[in-house]
């Protein structure tokens, strides 16, 4: 690919890049800019304009979160870099932070400026071992360099980062669930209002995606405007880093301009569609999001245009998990369902009770002992499910939702049947046939 | 009971940080590294250290999947069972497993070189089916593959920090 890739460097993953390849790119120059030309505020606006959202699932506005923090709100304040990812087939934040982890703390430091923070956690699960030993390195390199901690580049700000390894679980990658993480509790994402307001002890809080991060040094160095152009549409501004996998022949992590067509990334990025594979569906954020189906070839992947389809669409975290005409959709929902049923904190009871309900229907139902009857029900329960406390369940219910809005037949076929039409396919799909010596990594 | 020098090195640790509970999953996962995994004795000496009620430490230590209240073998097997290694084909990477091994998911071998168990989407859906063993990521597994990673590890001398 001839194009320019901002933060997603195209080398090994063991290679991430050194301090001073980073600076050669570019790197630690909006942090320049930050502490010696603007306000807080004013790098809080530059962000707002950029349009720069949420890149860990939920799309809020990067500058709107941050300018929640009141003037006059208490010190010391937090800023979070979230790097739990555990959304099923959301795999982007390693690669990044595989390969340039300095953008990250970059980012991080400007958006402590912004909002006055004095101290940084970076929160990360147990499998990024290796991404987590990386960043620690680089923050080294950040401190010795001066461009993390006291006095940082010689300004009278400073800010510090702290790494936290989490010991798992899903709902950590919940905002609020990994501040009860951070502080030692239970991590039920149980708490009032807003994390500004009273986040990690009490106090005002930020947590924003680690590829959220990423950007925020770019769009310091070069403007509001240049990341606003660099999307497909006006709708869609900046880029975007998307997981694909599944039955794709090069499956991968992309840096591509927001709002790329779902068929291109699959057709022009990650290779095409594997041999004797066709097109049946799709995820576009993980398992919390619904499936994509033919006729969404060409929808734009971007945050609006995803929610444009339908109430229950969204584009999540823009990991595409792409399905075959030959994979089972009922048995894949319900691998989710299982997911989820088993990720609940169990903290609420909508939550807690329905998933594993919902969960015993649908095995019922990919077992031949499925009933007409169990359809409605499970359309009920998936609305039920927005009642819980948290978008977890919610995001739970969106696979069946997909699953009996746009593949009935399927469910019907089932039921009648008395089987599974695919079989017991999945066991015959390994060992896969293409793997080969080189692909032996990680 | 840790050693004592091991003691104050996490009581040095506790005390640097502002919020002492803040360092409650450090502090498991050193006593469980010490341990094999973090049985009742840890639970009140990590409620100790932590100034925290043993209570409290269970409802953590019961929450986190890569903290183990029950003891483990040396090499711990995740198989990842979600949804693009459930794709391609999770079920029959564990059950090739637990024949390799004579156990089902959740046992540990005879010999205490390995346990196996389920887990949620580890972030390496572009190599699925992928399992981890001790925290580190293997991906694309083959028969062929998972017969040379077990066969390595059945030979190893353990590592130092492994030797309790």
């Amino acid at each position: 690919m001839g194009r320019e890739r901002f933060i997603l460097i195209d080398r090994a993953e063991d290679q991430p890049l050194t301090p001073d390849e980073y600076r050669r790119t570019g790197g630690y120059q909006g942090l320049e800019k930050a502490l010696r030309q603007y306000s807080p505020g004013e790098v809080t606006k530059m962000v707002l304009d950029s349009g720069l959202r949420g890149h860990g699932g939920a799309g809020f506005p990067t500058g709107r979160k941050w300018s929640f923090l009141k003037d006059g709100a208490p010190y010391p304040r937090y800023i979070v870099a979230n790097t739990d990812e555990m959304e099923p087939g959301t795999f982007k934040d390693r690669v990044l932070l595989s390969v340039n982890p300095h953008t990250v703390i970059e980012g991080m430091v400007i958006a402590a400026y912004a909002n006055s923070a004095e101290k940084g956690y970076f929160f990360v699960r147990p499998s990024y071992e290796q991404i987590t030993l990386t960043f620690e390195k680089a923050l080294e390199e950040a401190r010795s360099a001066g461009l993390v901690g006291q006095n940082v580049l010689g300004t009278d700000f400073s800010f510090d980062i702290t790494v936290h390894r989490s010991a798992g679980r899903y709902i950590c990658g919940e905002a609020k669930g990994l501040i009860h993480a951070l502080e030692g509790k239970r991590p039920h994402p149980n708490i009032e209002g807003h994390l500004t307001d009273g986040g990690l002890w009490g106090q005002p809080t930020i947590v924003n995606n680690a590829e959220t991060l990423a950007y925020v040094p770019h769009i310091l160095r070069n403007g509001a405007e240049w990341f606003r152009n660099l999307g497909r549409h006006e709708k869609a501004p900046g880029v975007k880093i998307y997981s694909v996998s599944g039955r794709v022949n090069h499956p991968g992590a992309f840096e591509l301009p927001f709002g790329t067509p779902l068929g291109e990334i699959i057709d022009e990025h990650a290779g095409g569609m594997q041999a004797g594979c066709e097109f049946k569906a799709s995820l576009t954020g993980g398992a919390s999001t619904r499936y994509l189906t033919r006729k969404h070839l060409g929808v734009s992947m971007d945050f609006d245009s995803v929610e444009e389809l339908g109430p229950t669409f969204h584009l999540g975290t823009g990991a595409i998990v792409v399905f075959d005409h030959k994979t089972c959709l009922v048995a894949a929902t319900l691998n989710m369902m299982h997911f989820f049923a088993r990720e609940s904190c169990g903290w609420c009871t909508p939550c807690r009770e329905g998933l594993p309900y919902m969960e015993d229907l649908l095995r019922r139902i990919e077992n031949g002992e499925g009933r007409e009857e169990f359809i409605p029900v499970l359309r009920e329960m998936c609305g039920h499910m927005s009642k819980a406390y948290c978008a977890f369940a919610a995001g739970a219910a969106a696979s069946v939702i997909g699953l009996l809005e746009d593949f009935i037949d399927e469910v019907h076929e089932h039921i009648s049947l008395k089987k599974c039409p695919f079989e017991h396919r999945v066991r015959d799909n390994w060992p896969l046939k293409t793997s080969s010596a080189e692909n032996q990594k990680p | 009971m840790i050693p004592k020098a091991m003691k104050d090195q996490l009581g040095k640790h506790i005390a640097a940080s502002e919020h002492p509970r803040e360092q409650a999953v450090d502090v498991m996962y050193a006593l469980q590294a010490h341990y094999g995994y973090l049985s009742d004795e840890a639970v009140f000496e990590a409620a100790e250290l932590l100034g925290m009620t043993p209570l409290e430490i269970e409802e953590l230590a019961t929450f986190y999947d890569f903290i183990y209240r029950k003891p483990v073998g040396r090499y711990v097997i995740h198989v990842c069972d979600s949804t693009t290694c459930w794709m391609f084909g999770h079920e029959s990477v564990v059950d090739y497993l637990a024949g390799r091994l004579g156990v089902m998911a959740g046992e540990t071998t005879a010999d205490g070189l390995f346990t196996l168990l389920p887990v949620c989407c580890v972030g390496y859906c572009d190599h699925a089916p992928v399992m981890l063993i001790n925290g580190k990521p293997y991906g694309d597994l083959t028969p062929e593959s998972i017969d040379e990673i077990l066969e390595a590890l059945r030979t190893r001398q353990p590592d130092v920090e492994e030797v309790k």
